[in-house]
């Protein structure tokens, strides 16, 4: 059996746990075992239905009010006792940013090792062997884990979902105590950024800028060309990043994210090392830059080079067209 | 307060990473070897506080002899003191032994610590693990990701970073925070600060003193390959006039790509 952790943010399942769902199901068959969601919180039982969709072979519910609101302490407790006692082969989360923060402690409570941030899960002599990134993507590693159960988080946007499948099943609800004092962290408030901007780990599509956009004015160039696709964002070169012309959490590259988007525009980008490390596992790379010579061009698939505020307005509106038919 | 910061010795962000297939390890001849970036935002941190708070900063670092050539910058930066856990065995990517390590060094050598901080990663094996492990085994709340952080009275109120927000933890002391670039600018080490580090005296804590024995620290990862990823193809590169381009560069990533 293998357990997916669902997180659930603003009482929806997150798009990534369903994604590592998926993969748990496909890596389920290969091994003749199923694939479980687990959903920790108070009163999410009517979460179960999605995971059921998304093919879950069965669903269950670690209630407690003290789990209301997210704490890493509280839901690796939960996480770990339930791991406990119905033995699954592995566990797998999304590596965002309740999975990086949660699974680790999941780890910890239960004494075995832990794998992040995979970008491959295969099956070899019974076990699961993982493919990830290190270096931020400079070198590959693949590996297993001696212990069990098997934890690993699973990058966001890498594995495609299954497709949906009528369904339904039990749920299985436990309720876990959390003794008083356990819990001695909590979330008490949630910032959303005003942009409403996706994440560029979430991204479908990026539009990365540098130093070449000269100032931060000109990201309004990229906001427009990105603002064409759903699920889109923006992303930046660490030295727009350290110019202080957008925020460091739009930062692509080694020090920023790695991303794998399904198209990584690079505009005005010359294409340092730190950021080709960080976004050459994007399906498809357009640069635009004025430097035939940029570092950036043997990477991409698709190159302009020009002017990009002449190129950009351009590009945009062609892709209007094209996106419109 | 007594603060606890955790560094590691990486290559630099500009190295190019080779690879010896025979060990599945990375080539370390040639590389330029620093602290990990987001270890800087810890230290950084740990000497704003003790500034604010009064303290003592003490760095830690687990790793080879060479590992206090890192722990001697974090002095000259204007740590306290700085203390190495000597650990000769190669990269495991192994989270939890490094993350059993560090729980027993606090324990047995560093109890009445207030705040434990760390990088949020390592450049390099880019785990996330070691901070929450901490957190984990020491039975303290965390904040992990953390670009703000405010301390007084026993406790701490951090900002981590989500996807496309940030959420607010408030935490009980003793706590681990691990901190993400933004948190602050660190500090370059001034001459005086580098000379007075010279002559610090860097303690080494061994496996045997944390009560570990041969086999209590074998890897739970078992590294299968070790790799560089397959180059990247350079593809079409279009120039001319920019109308032109941009409406064969959309026909392209429609007909060719398929991604429009």
């Amino acid at each position: 059996m293998i357990a997916v952790f669902m997180e659930t943010r603003d009482g929806k399942i997150k798009k990534s746990s369903l994604e590592a769902l998926s993969e748990a199901k496909r890596r389920a068959a290969e091994l003749g075992g199923q694939a479980v969601a687990v959903l920790v919180g108070s009163g999410v039982e009517g979460l179960g239905s999605g995971s059921f969709a998304a093919g879950a072979d069965g669903v269950y519910v670690l209630d407690s009010p003290a789990l209301a609101d997210y704490s890493a302490q509280g839901y690796a407790l939960a996480l770990a006792e339930w791991a406990a006692e119905a033995r699954p082969a592995a566990v797998l989360f999304a590596a965002t940013a309740m999975g990086r923060d949660l699974a680790p402690r999941v780890a910890a409570r239960l004494g075995v090792g832990l794998v992040s941030d995979c970008t491959g899960v295969a099956v070899m002599n019974g076990k699961l062997e993982f493919t990830r990134p290190i270096y931020a993507g400079k070198a590959v590693l693949t590996c297993s884990l001696r212990s069990s159960p098997q934890l690993a988080t699973l990058r966001p946007n890498v594995f495609p979902l299954g497709e949906a499948v009528p369904g339904a099943g039990e749920v299985v609800r436990k309720d876990v105590v959390v003794p008083d004092g356990a819990v001695k962290g909590r979330v008490t408030e949630v910032l959303k950024e005003e942009s409403c901007e996706i994440d560029v780990t979430e991204a479908e599509v990026i539009v990365s800028g540098g130093r070449g956009l000269k100032g931060p004015e000109n990201f309004a160039l990229l906001r427009e060309l990105a603002a064409l696709f759903p699920r889109s964002a923006v992303g930046a070169s660490r030295s727009a990043v350290d110019s202080g012309w957008i925020g460091h959490q739009h930062q692509v590259g080694q020090t920023g994210k790695t991303v794998s988007p399904s198209l990584y525009f690079a505009v005005g980008v010359s294409g340092a090392i730190q950021h080709l490390a960080g976004m050459s596992s994007s399906k498809v790379i357009v640069a635009v830059n004025k430097d035939p010579e940029a570092p950036i061009f043997k990477v991409a698939d698709y190159g302009i080079v020009g002017d990009l505020f002449q190129v950009v307005p351009l590009l945009a509106q062609e892709l209007k067209k094209a996106l419109a038919e | 307060m007594n603060i606890l910061v955790f560094i590691k010795r990486v290559p630099d962000t500009e190295s190019k990473i080779r690879i010896r297939h025979e060990t599945k390890a990375i080539v370390e001849e040639g590389l330029n070897f620093v602290i990990s970036p987001y270890d800087e935002f810890a230290i950084e941190e740990a000497l704003r506080l003790r500034e604010a708070h009064g303290g003592v900063v003490r760095v830690v670092s687990a790793g080879k002899d060479e590992s206090v050539a890192v722990l001697r910058k974090s002095l000259a930066m204007g740590a306290d003191e700085a203390f190495l856990i000597k650990d000769a065995a190669p990269e495991t990517y192994d989270g939890l032994r490094t993350a059993r390590m560090i729980a027993r060094a606090v324990e047995r050598k560093f109890p009445g610590t207030d705040l434990l901080l760390f990088g949020k990663q390592s450049v390099g094996a880019d785990n996330s693990q070691v901070p929450a492990m901490v957190a984990e085994l020491l039975g303290l709340p965390q904040a992990t990701v953390v670009t703000k952080l405010e301390v007084a009275h026993g406790a701490a109120t951090a900002c981590r970073e989500i996807e496309g927000g940030a959420e607010k933890v408030a935490l009980s002391l003793p706590a681990v925070v691990s901190a993400q670039k933004g948190l602050n600018e660190p500090r370059y080490e001034t001459l005086k600060g580098i000379m007075a580090a010279k002559k610090k005296d860097i303690p080494v804590v061994t496996l045997e003193e944390l009560g570990f024995g041969a086999d209590d620290l074998a890897p739970q990862v078992e590294i299968t390959g070790l790799d560089v990823p397959a180059a990247r193809q350079s593809g079409k590169v279009l120039q001319g006039d920019p109308a032109d381009t941009a409406r064969e560069l959309v026909a392209l990533l429609r007909n060719e790509a398929k991604v429009v």
